[in-house]
């Protein structure tokens, strides 16, 4: 096994209640390219940010060239020949080409290290994609996100002083257009001829069948399939990340006909060139899918945009209040109270002349108290004295005591656990038959069970439009991951 | 992307890209030149070797203030202590270094110390640098005050007759100002460690990830901008020969606003130390220009941010040239 440039066995990380590497062992031989795909949460990114050093699992053994590393972090990765391309670009806006590659590099230095960084770099460039015209003068701030990452991926082959052994790569082609992103996969295939291994993640089915050697299919933290790459199609590889067992949908739903009630959103996201739209009428639950970060939340804010204005693009009828995913950063008021976190979008109703009643504060937030069941001793606590899950009741109790008749909810249940989510799902559905509209992005796939209709957005569009016969797990996973590289 | 690219490079008047960084690299040159020329035309004589000796008397102060301000804002920092700071620094040269030379190095040394340590505190305990050194610049406040209750203290000699050079042909102030801009932009722009340091203004994350060591890089980064305040007080009171508490207060706003003024912007840990120092060159001489002007000195600090809001608005202007609509 000696052969293996890296091996993990074991791999196990937490964040919070949800486990993001649930036991995963992975070796990789030289002289392979390997695919790794999964739906979203299945831990590719987290698994990749191990390897590179960047995150400590909480357990795990790592393996490289058959001996042990008890202290593996990013010295080790980079002393090891390792190397990442992250999804989020990872150069400095504020330097040049050539000081991006310096940063890299630790060698580089002494006399004469910008003409030797200009030429390590710019000679990987010219390796990999041949006439790209980026000078290493240039400051990357000012350079487009395609030229962006091509720097970033050529600076991740450069050497010094020790070899690059394995290249992780991860969405590396998501800014490249067809002919740089074919340049790169022609010049990974004859790296990996002359000796290296890389690691490709992508949502492109066609890149990692087209160049993979093998294949491994990643679910809930866990590997659930691997093999040659010659063994797979498209078909299985979607079969393998949604898992065969399939999912029910909890709670048997009866089909509703068709609505007519009155369309409260219509909107076509940027970018949409085919005239579809998302249209949600009063009453319904719309569920947008597809993998995090495709133009999911964009929609949603594009919606809270147009809220009452009356564009040819964009209609939405009514009052929009949107849910926070991301608690901490968009959703609490931390230094406030629990009350005044839910009474801050009804402002209006609770104004008395010039000033707020503070009694029609604590009257609602009482009342949303006992609906959502927000398990505190007093409201006038601080909001961060809640649990996780009850900090999500009070911005659920924030949207639906509000006005709004259209509730914007931004994959609201992450890391909630599963008894918030049964209350909120019930609350959700009496809210909706009392003619609520919902739109409701989510990445967990059983939540799309409650919706009328999902949209799967893929690359910022609305690529697939799914009534509830047709919503499965294998339909959105496959609309989520497109067929061409 | 292709399309965008192809409507940007097809819209008239989108400047390039390089173009547009010329454009911005020669922001602070032009104005410069824009406030010798109206002194020009008000006072011809004012530009001579003379002329300029005493406008620019306080040139190397500022400059080198401007340059610490600018060492904290490569690391995406701000540095609101630098004023009192580099007030402290003057009482100390004033007073014990006068005195006790050894004692007065001692502490100088050990101001420099405290500033390393403020960026370790600030990086570690991931408190906003504004707030830590509003906070410092009460303490150095305080420490003058204790140091030198009344104005009062001497320069020492050595520091008087340095400060007082004549050169030939060129002013003394505008060679100094030139040394300070060219050691701090071969320090920091063409040395290949000061790239990692102007990268953990632009992404500490990325350099992080490369294996570089934030801490160490704020800590020199805010030991530089100490340094830079030290060297700066010792260079005020070699000009005014005696210590005030209150000598450098109003270096705070002016440091930021050269380093603005010279290129550089508040996040993203984008600077130029030529820039910065011909920033506090414009600055300095922004004040003759308004006396030769009769504007009454009440006005002139008002005048002064009213340059700085123009300068700005031209940066912006040509910013906005070149990008896609």
């Amino acid at each position: 096994m000696s052969d293996d440039v890296i091996r993990i066995t074991g791999a196990q990380k937490a964040f919070g209640a949800v486990r993001a590497l649930n036991g995963v062992d992975l070796a990789i031989p030289t002289h392979e390219c390997l695919g790794l795909i999964g739906h979203n949460g299945a831990g590719k990114s987290t698994l990749m940010h191990v390897l590179a050093g960047t995150l400590t699992p909480d357990q795990a053994g790592i393996e490289v060239g058959g001996e042990t590393v008890p202290r593996y972090g990013v010295d080790v990765a980079h002393r090891l020949g390792v190397r990442c391309v992250f999804q989020e670009l990872s150069l400095c806006p504020n330097l040049t080409v050539a000081e991006n590659a310096r940063i890299l590099h630790p060698a580089l230095r002494g006399f004469g290290w910008r003409r030797r960084a200009a030429a390590l770099i710019i000679g990987k460039l010219d390796e990999i994609f041949p006439g790209h015209g980026i000078a290493p003068e240039a400051v990357v701030g000012d350079l487009p996100i395609g030229t962006r990452q091509m720097i970033e991926i050529a600076r991740a082959f450069t050497t010094t002083t020790e070899p690059v052994r394995l290249v992780i790569l991860d969405e590396p082609t998501s800014s490249l257009d067809g002919h740089t992103a074919s340049q790169l996969f022609a010049f990974l295939r004859r790296s990996v001829a002359d000796g290296i291994s890389a690691i490709l993640i992508s949502h492109m089915l066609g890149e990692i069948i087209s160049t993979s050697d093998r294949v491994v299919v990643m679910r809930d933290g866990q590997i659930v399939t691997s093999g040659p790459t010659a063994q797979f199609d498209r078909d299985k590889l979607v079969a393998a990340m949604g898992g065969a067992e399939g999912h029910a949908a909890p709670g048997a739903v009866q089909a509703k006909p068709a609505s007519t009630a009155p369309v409260k959103v219509r909107l076509s996201p940027k970018g949409q060139t085919d005239g579809r739209e998302l249209i949600a009428r009063a009453g319904e639950i719309i569920g947008l899918a597809g993998l995090a970060g495709h133009g999911q939340t964009d929609l949603l804010l594009a919606v809270f945009d147009a809220a009452g204005r009356r564009s040819r693009k964009a209609s939405v009828d009514g009052a929009v209040a949107l849910v926070a995913g991301d608690r901490q950063t968009d959703g609490v008021f931390p230094l406030w109270s629990i009350a005044q976190n839910i009474g801050v979008r009804s402002f209006g109703a609770f104004r008395r002349g010039p000033f707020l009643s503070l009694a029609a504060e604590t009257a609602l937030a009482v009342q949303w108290k006992e609906r959502i069941k927000i398990r505190t001793a007093d409201l006038d606590n601080p909001i961060l004295s809640l649990s996780g899950g009850n900090q999500q009741k009070a911005l659920f109790a924030r949207a639906l005591g509000s006005d709004a008749t259209i509730v914007l909810m931004d994959d609201p249940m992450r890391g909630v656990d599963i008894g918030t989510k049964l209350d909120v799902y019930d609350l959700v559905r009496d809210e909706a038959a009392a003619g609520r509209t919902f739109l409701w992005y989510t990445t967990e796939m059983d939540e799309l069970s409650h919706c009328d209709r999902v949209y799967v957005f893929r690359n910022g569009v609305i690529v697939a439009d799914l009534g509830r016969s047709e919503v499965s797990e294998e339909a959105v996973i496959g609309a989520s991951f497109a067929e061409v590289a | 992307m292709q399309q965008v690219v192809a409507i940007a490079a097809r819209r008239p008047g989108g400047a390039a890209p390089g173009l547009r960084r010329g454009l911005r690299a020669a922001l602070p040159a032009l104005s410069l030149l824009l406030i010798l020329a109206g002194i020009w035309v008000l006072n011809p004589r004012a530009i001579s070797y003379f002329g300029l000796t005493l406008m620019l008397n306080l040139a190397v102060p500022v400059a080198l203030a401007t340059v610490g301000q600018m060492f904290a804002m490569a690391g995406n920092e701000l540095d609101l202590s630098i004023g009192t700071f580099v007030g402290f620094a003057g009482c100390v040269t004033a007073t014990l270094l006068h005195d006790n030379p050894a004692a007065g190095a001692a502490v100088l040394a050990g101001c420099i110390l405290v500033y390393a340590l403020l960026g370790a505190l600030i990086h570690l305990r991931q408190l906003p640098s504004i707030v830590v050194t509003l906070g410092m610049s009460f303490v150095w406040q305080g420490l003058s005050i204790l140091l030198l209750p009344k104005p009062g203290g001497h320069a020492p000699d050595w520091l008087k007759s340095l400060m007082g050079l004549k050169v030939p042909y060129v002013p003394f102030p505008v060679l100094a100002a030139l040394a300070i801009g060219i050691v701090a932009y071969f320090g920091l722009m063409r040395t290949s460690y000061g790239a990692v340091l102007r990268g953990v203004g632009g992404n500490a994350v990325a350099v992080q990830r490369a294996g570089w060591s934030i801490l160490k890089a704020k800590m020199i980064l805010f030991g530089l901008t100490g340094v830079c305040g030290v060297l700066a007080g010792m260079a005020l009171i070699g000009l005014t020969t005696s210590g005030d508490a209150n000598l450098g207060n109003g270096y705070t706003l002016l440091s930021i606003a050269g380093t603005i003024l010279g290129g550089g912007e508040f996040i993203g840990g984008r600077v130029s130390p030529l820039g910065a120092v011909i920033g506090a060159l414009t600055l300095t001489l922004a004040g003759s220009l308004l006396n030769f002007m009769h504007i009454s000195p009440d006005w002139q600090v008002a005048a002064q941010g009213g340059i700085l809001i123009v300068v700005l608005a031209a940066r912006v202007l040509i910013n906005r040239t070149g990008r896609p609509a």
